[in-house]
């Protein structure tokens, strides 16, 4: 393996059925790197996330992730190891203050979950820390609001807090701008990206707007039914042919 | 910035506020046997213990979002375990009573939650169901170990080795026995207020709330449910084991699963997203059904009637409601 190496996968391979959902993938996330996942609705790009995430349980293949192999170990393991991911579709505890559901990833990523006997009020270190990561992502006014009763773009804000505080080094982001209006979209990317980038957590992005891709990303890669169509820098992609007939259509649609 | 801002915060959760409500009330329990009958404070003591029992339950519904109906057969456990300690062992000593059952249930909880935390939601609810009817069918059918439906009698214990029921019954249950029950409800339900603050009860809630998340944020979910299943069994199996002397007599009863369906009721009307929600369902439901049984012989009607009234006018019970309407008052 060659150096710089984060993640890589060997002909990981998932089948529903007949349907090869991921075909033999071999992909690979290097150190410190944004990059963007992206192919049409069905590509395999969310089933590739869950395989390595371990929500999904791949049928051949390996992942290999900073020189172990993970394959066969549990979500809990592989979070331990340094896995962390948001979800397209919100996933947060709702009930739950905004607070409150960052301060669980923080005691979980401690051990602490397993203790019955201390109170979670009064571990104060915990708190200042939950306040902090809040505040990177400009949610402390909203600290105390139930997370069922933030707006959207807030939900997409605190469900990628919560998979940073559990200090990944390999952050898996799900259509992180999936659902909110136009404008909202550039000040979440602004906020996660300046996170990521100046804590060298390397982040795979999952996105459909092109124009997140092209401005954010360091490397991108497309998929197409399940297989990977091409890989390489935001110039080398807008220039691909192949992915401009498969997935962007015709060149204007880019635009 | 956010140093200050989370100090604030921190200052406004104080795990101490409780106790502004806590003491006062727990003032009034401890004159009221001065006040009131003997028989009004022996009703107040089954109150307590069932409130000990729906503490166990709730543990499971409302911090866990697991709906058992197979409680029935951990107080069961607990009731039996004091009564065949009597028959076989000759032990009279509450602490000892207490001691078995607790043993007993983390024993029979730990292999039905290992079963029953493989599912969720109505799988759950019916296999509890079924293993507390394997339960009551054992305790029914093995008349020479557990005496059938006649039971088996249990006398009054010895209170922490010196304070015993001989002579008047009625008098030591309406004010030792009372004490004593009082005390390990107020232990309990400190165990319990401390266990759903822990961390380890914010992870319950989490699982709860989004199971899929809880696993993503590294929680090993089917075991904090055990771990949860095995809490909750061994409150309920305490409290089987505080009401055997006060009854006198278990049965086969107590394992049925309309007994576990009382449990259901008690906590739903008490309200089961609150913490005391259960407990004061508990009171309030030993009353009514006490009063309910008294008056008249379809008693079962009338509970039914306030079951269906309830669930549809005040879905979150009796301390929800209060809750709401307080919020109301305050912001007038």
């Amino acid at each position: 393996m060659s150096a710089g190496v984060l993640l890589e996968t060997q002909g990981l391979l998932k089948q529903f059925g007949e349907f090869r959902a991921v075909d033999q993938v071999d992909f690979r996330v290097r150190e410190g790197e944004v990059l963007a996942l992206i192919g049409s609705n069905g590509a395999g790009k969310t089933t590739l996330v869950n395989l390595i995430s371990g929500l999904l349980r791949a049928d051949a293949g390996r992942i290999i992730f900073r020189g172990q192999d993970v394959t066969a170990q549990s979500v809990h393991e592989r979070i331990g190891a340094g896995i962390a991911r948001s979800f397209q579709l919100v996933n947060l505890f709702d009930q739950l203050s905004a607070l409150d559901n960052v301060a669980l990833a923080i005691f979980s990523r401690h051990g602490k979950t397993r203790k019955l006997w201390t109170l979670a009020e009064s571990d104060r270190p915990v708190w200042q820390e939950a306040m902090e990561i809040l505040h990177l992502f400009r949610l402390e006014s909203k600290a105390r609001v139930l997370a069922g009763g933030l707006s959207q773009g807030e939900r997409k804000l605190l469900d990628v807090a919560i998979a940073y505080a559990l200090r990944p080094k390999l952050l898996f982001l799900d259509e992180p701008t999936s659902g909110v209006g136009t404008r909202e979209k550039a000040p979440i990317m602004d906020t996660i990206s300046s996170i990521v980038r100046s804590e060298h957590i390397s982040a795979a992005i999952i996105e459909h707007d092109m124009d997140v891709v092209f401005s954010y990303a360091d490397r991108i890669v497309a998929m197409h039914q399940g297989t990977i169509l091409a890989d390489g820098t935001p110039d080398e992609i807008r220039r691909d042919e192949r992915v401009l007939t498969t997935l962007i259509g015709t060149p204007e649609a880019s635009a | 910035m956010s140093t200050a801002t989370a100090t604030v915060a921190l200052e406004h959760r104080s795990p101490l506020r409780v106790l502004g409500w806590a003491v006062p009330l727990l003032g009034v329990l401890l004159v009221l046997p001065f006040v009131v009958d003997q028989y009004q404070t022996i009703l107040l003591a089954y109150g307590l213990i069932m409130g000990i029992a729906a503490l166990g339950f709730n543990l499971l519904l409302g911090y866990t979002g697991l709906l058992s109906f197979g409680h029935s057969a951990y107080f069961g456990v607990g009731a039996y375990s004091v009564a065949l300690m009597v028959k076989y062992l000759g032990v009279t000593s509450m602490e000892l009573f207490l001691a078995g059952a607790i043993v007993a249930c983390v024993l029979v909880t730990a292999v039905f939650g290992v079963a029953c935390v493989r599912y969720t939601r109505i799988f759950f609810g019916i296999l509890t169901m079924a293993l507390s009817q394997v339960l009551w069918s054992l305790a029914f059918k093995f008349f020479w170990v557990t005496g059938g439906t006649d039971g088996l009698r249990v006398p009054t214990p010895t209170l922490l080795g010196v304070v015993t029921g001989k002579g008047d019954k009625i008098a030591f249950l309406a004010t030792a026995y009372y004490y004593y029950v009082l005390g390990v409800f107020v232990v309990c339900a400190v165990i319990m207020w401390i266990i759903v603050s822990s961390p380890f009860g914010r992870a319950l809630q989490a699982i709860r709330d989004n199971e899929v998340r809880a696993e993503f944020v590294g929680i090993r979910i089917r075991h904090y449910r055990w771990v949860a299943f095995l809490v909750s069994g061994v409150f309920t199996g305490v409290a089987g084991a505080l009401w055997v002397p006060l009854n006198g007599l278990t049965t086969p009863d107590i394992m049925h699963w309309t007994f576990s369906g009382e449990i259901v009721f008690m906590t739903v009307l008490g309200g089961f997203r609150s913490f005391t929600g259960p407990i004061i369902g508990a009171i309030v439901f030993n009353y009514l059904k006490t009063y309910a049984v008294g008056y008249t012989v379809y008693w079962q009607l009338l509970l039914g009637v306030v079951l269906v009234v309830l669930v549809l006018s005040l879905p979150t019970g009796i301390v929800g409601t209060a809750e709401r309407l307080w919020a109301r008052w305050r912001a007038k």
